[in-house]
Parts: structure tokens; C-alpha cells; sequence
């Protein structure tokens, strides 16, 4: 098996402040993984790299494409690379409003991936997305209403539901749950469990929230200053933590 | 089916002055299949520790420990995860769950991760469920706010509901009233039968010699008396 994703010696610096450096890690399929640190620590920067939004200074980040096999996206094209973005990756947004298109209705969020793709046909695409909706618990009454109308939560879910219609193999999540209550947090969570489970999809979630990578995440990286100070398997890293930084961490939450 | 040799364990302090301890040295213990293995030892001895080593959720400092044909000690984090959702379960004191999630799906949980057919999977669940005598009307609910036996019962349902061929128990019996640990203890020997590995520690003594085929005191792993 090849792995779906690989990234070799990463970096990206902002004039002489290092926004990430020698990040290297595979992602294989169905696996999820967690990037935790501080903020200011490299994790957003590096999440932008991989997915294409930032263009990194060095560095790979090869993906095993389905016609062609493993590529490098970094010095693919751009039009290749924003066909990626269309088909085979995903990109959650920490504010649903910067992944959603606002003045659209909640089913036209999800249907216009769906033509982005190619999809033509009204009734189908009103049919999936429809799906879609319910899938992420919204309901369907909700179709034609405007994602502004919609609660925090909902618009997340909603966000999901448009990353996810197309069926792509790998999701990239900045914060997803930050900014949300507890109780809604934890219904997303479980709603990304079952649809990594369902759908054999790999994800890279970065996060400060070390309770929320323990329940979604199979492995885990730690970041400081922009460097990879740690990885292992979650639990792992979490109860025997070997680096001074992640022990400091792990000690300061009040319980994970 | 386990197989430990020479298993070390240190912890490093780096923010308590980089302090080094050792707290386990040439440790060793072999389980065969259909064999229930009960570990002892004071509180503090290491018995907990070294059940961490073999689930993976500690790193060994030195040693081998196969469990099947996997090293847990040597071993990618894809190949732990593989390993862990095909051949070894684990019975831990605590609960650790998402919040919301209905008991029945918690407990479905290592069926789904294996590719089972969701209904299926909840079936033999709710099966497990009534089995360890969990009301009915708590199917649906979180487990999280569940009394401490009801939690440890559903644990225990989730890594029976599976037949792994190997089992690490921590203390499943702990807070169960009689009729339950019955049940448990009817759970380990039917296990047993099947021909699982268990390493167990119990503290409830009657529990241990029931089900223990032979104990080893991890007081012998303890650095100075290596």
C-alpha cells in the first residue's frame, strides 16, 4: 500500500520569522491525523502548505493521485492542483462563513461542488444534496434558507456536508470545532467519526484542543516554533509524552 | 500469543530538571492462547504500567513485546492501530467516549471499525448489552452520564463484543455487584475457551484465583531488584 499522502521537508518562512521547517509525515489511507501546538506554532501554516492554499518555500507534498499515482502537488500545475481541490481533497474552515458562500441557499452550497465536478442535472443534485443535509443533520426543510439564518453549528455542519458531497479521499481541517459550544462540538465530533469511518476518508485536523484529537485522531504530531517536536500514535503521546513541550502541554489541560 | 522480553521502562521529567526515572528492568511474561495471565503486585509496582507498554500507549525503553507477530515495542503507529482493531482488545478502568453517543454505537464501535454491517454490529451490541444487564432504556443514551458500574460494564461490552485474540484487563470486576461479576467472570472463561490471551489485573482475589491460571509478581521487574 502506498501512502495517500506524503510530505518531505516541508517549510515556509515569512521573511526571516520561520512559518513551519522540515515537516515530514505520511498519511495513509482511512487514517486521521491530529497537528496540535500553540497558536503561533506552525500548524495552521502548515495545514495552508499541504493543502495548496500557501505555496511553500521547499519541500514536497506528494499525493497519490487516481490516475497517475503519487505526484507532487507543490510543482504540479495549477489547474491540476485546483482540480485536487474540486475532486479528491476537502478544506474545513475554522468559520464556516470563510468555506460557505453566504448569499447562496444551503442546497446551492452543496450542489455547486457537485457541478464543479460536472454534475448537470437539477433533480439529482437537489436529491444529493437533500442527502447531504440529512446526513449532517440538518433538516431538509432547510434547503432554500440562506446559511446566514443558521446557528454556529449548523453552518459547520453545512460546511462539512459541502466538502464531503463530492466524495474526496482527503479532508483538511483547521479548528473545526473551535468557536462552538461543547454540546455541538461533540455532535460534530461524532458526525466526522462516522464519515471518516463510512467513507475510508484520511484527514489531517489541526487543533489546540488535545481532548478533541484523543477521541478523533489515530495519530498525532506536536508542534512548537514552527518544527515538529513529536508523533507517535494519540494515546501515546498524550499518557507517555517524551518531549519536554508535550509534557508541558499535556500537563497544563485540566483533563484529556 | 504475548511475548515480553527485557522490557525496560524509564520516564524523563524535562520541566522537573530532566530527572530520569526508572521504574521497570527486564521484565518478562508469556501468555499463550486460551491462557489468563493475572498480574501482581503492590500499588505502584508497575502492574498498570506494564499493561500500557503492551496495549502501546507507553513506549518501552529497551525489550521485545509480540503480541502475535507484531513488536509493540518496535512498531509503526499504523501498525499499533491495525493491531489494536484486529487482535488486541483492552479493558481499561475508564470510559472514554464522545459525548452523545448512544451506548449501543459505543459499544458497536470495534464491529464498525472491523467493516461490519452497521445493523448487524448493533445487534450483537444490544446482545452484549443485555448480557451484562444494562437496562434497555439506556441503549440510547451517552454512557457518560452512567453510574461508575454501568461505565465499566459498557467498557467491558465493547472488548468482548469483538473476539479479539488477545485481551489486556484492568480491574474489570472492580465496582460490579455480585450478580454482574458473575457475568464478567463468565465473560473471561468463555474467552478463555475460545482461546483468547488475557493478561489481567484484578485486586478482587476470589476474581483472580477463578479465572488466573497463573500469576506473576511484577515486584521482580522493579530496577533494583534486576
Amino acid at each position: 500500500m502506498t501512502p495517500l499522502l506524503q510530505v518531505r521537508d516541508l517549510g515556509k518562512s515569512y521573511g526571516r520569522h520561520i512559518g513551519c521547517a522540515d515537516v515530514s509525515l505520511d498519511l495513509w489511507p482511512g487514517e486521521v491525523m491530529g497537528i496540535v501546538g500553540e497558536s503561533g506554532s506552525g500548524k495552521s501554516t502548515l495545514l495552508a502548505c499541504m493543502a495548496g492554499h500557501v505555496v511553500p518555500d521547499r519541500g514536497q507534498v506528494i499525493f497519490d493521485t487516481r490516475a497517475d499515482g503519487p505526484r507532487d502537488t507543490v510543482s504540479m500545475s495549477e489547474p491540476a492542483r485546483r482540480m485536487l481541490g474540486r475532486t479528491d481533497w476537502a478544506f474545513v474552515h475554522q468559520h464556516a462563513r470563510d468555506g460557505l458562500r453566504m448569499g447562496v441557499s444551503a442546497g446551492g452550497n452543496v450542489g455547486e461542488r457537485l457541478m464543479a465536478v460536472g454534475a448537470r442535472h437539477y433533480g439529482d443534485i437537489r436529491a444529493t444534496a437533500t442527502d447531504w443535509l440529512g446526513r449532517v443533520e440538518i433538516d431538509a426543510g432547510r434547503i432554500d434558507d440562506r446559511p446566514a439564518t443558521f446557528s454556529g453549528g449548523m453552518q459547520q455542519r453545512l460546511q462539512i456536508a459541502r466538502n464531503l458531497v463530492t466524495g474526496p479521499r482527503l479532508v483538511f481541517m483547521d479548528e473545526p470545532t473551535g468557536g462552538l459550544d461543547v454540546s455541538v462540538q461533540a455532535r460534530l465530533l461524532d458526525l466526522l467519526r462516522g464519515l471518516v469511518r463510512r467513507m475510508g476518508l484520511s484527514a489531517v485536523i489541526v487543533t489546540h484542543d488535545l481532548a478533541v484529537v484523543r477521541l478523533l485522531a489515530d495519530r498525532l504530531m506536536v508542534m512548537k516554533d514552527g518544527r515538529v517536536v513529536e508523533t507517535g500514535l494519540t494515546d501515546q503521546v498524550l499518557d507517555d509524552p517524551q518531549h519536554g513541550y508535550t509534557q508541558l502541554l499535556v500537563s497544563s489541560v485540566l483533563q484529556v | 500469543m504475548i511475548r515480553i522480553e527485557g522490557v525496560a521502562k524509564t520516564f524523563t521529567l524535562h520541566n522537573q530538571g530532566g530527572a530520569v526515572i526508572e521504574v521497570m528492568r527486564g521484565a518478562a511474561l508469556r501468555v499463550a492462547a486460551g491462557e489468563c495471565v493475572g498480574l501482581v503486585g503492590a500499588s505502584g509496582a508497575g502492574k498498570s504500567t506494564l499493561m500500557r507498554m503492551i496495549w502501546g500507549n507507553y513506549l518501552a525503553a529497551a525489550g521485545r513485546i509480540m503480541v502475535g507477530d507484531v513488536d509493540v515495542a518496535q512498531a509503526a503507529p499504523r501498525g499499533i492501530i491495525a493491531l489494536r482493531r484486529e487482535t488486541l482488545g483492552y479493558v481499561s478502568q475508564f470510559l472514554r467516549v464522545v459525548p452523545r453517543v448512544p451506548t449501543v454505537d459505543v459499544v458497536a464501535e470495534p464491529l464498525l471499525a472491523l467493516g461490519h454491517d452497521e445493523e448487524a454490529a448493533r445487534a450483537q451490541a444490544r446482545a452484549m448489552l443485555a448480557r451484562l444487564n444494562i437496562p434497555q432504556t439506556l441503549w440510547a443514551l451517552s454512557p457518560t452520564t452512567f453510574s461508575g458500574g454501568e461505565q465499566q460494564r459498557v467498557n467491558i461490552a465493547r472488548g468482548f463484543v469483538h473476539p479479539f485474540p488477545a485481551l489486556l484487563l484492568d480491574e474489570p470486576t472492580a465496582s460490579l455487584d455480585a450478580a454482574n461479576r458473575e457475568v464478567v467472570l463468565g465473560l473471561i472463561a468463555a474467552a478463555k475457551a475460545r482461546g483468547a490471551a488475557i493478561v489481567g489485573i484484578f485486586h478482587d482475589e476470589d476474581a483472580r484465583a477463578r479465572v488466573c491460571d497463573r500469576l506473576v509478581d511484577v515486584t521482580a521487574f522493579a530496577p533494583q531488584a534486576a
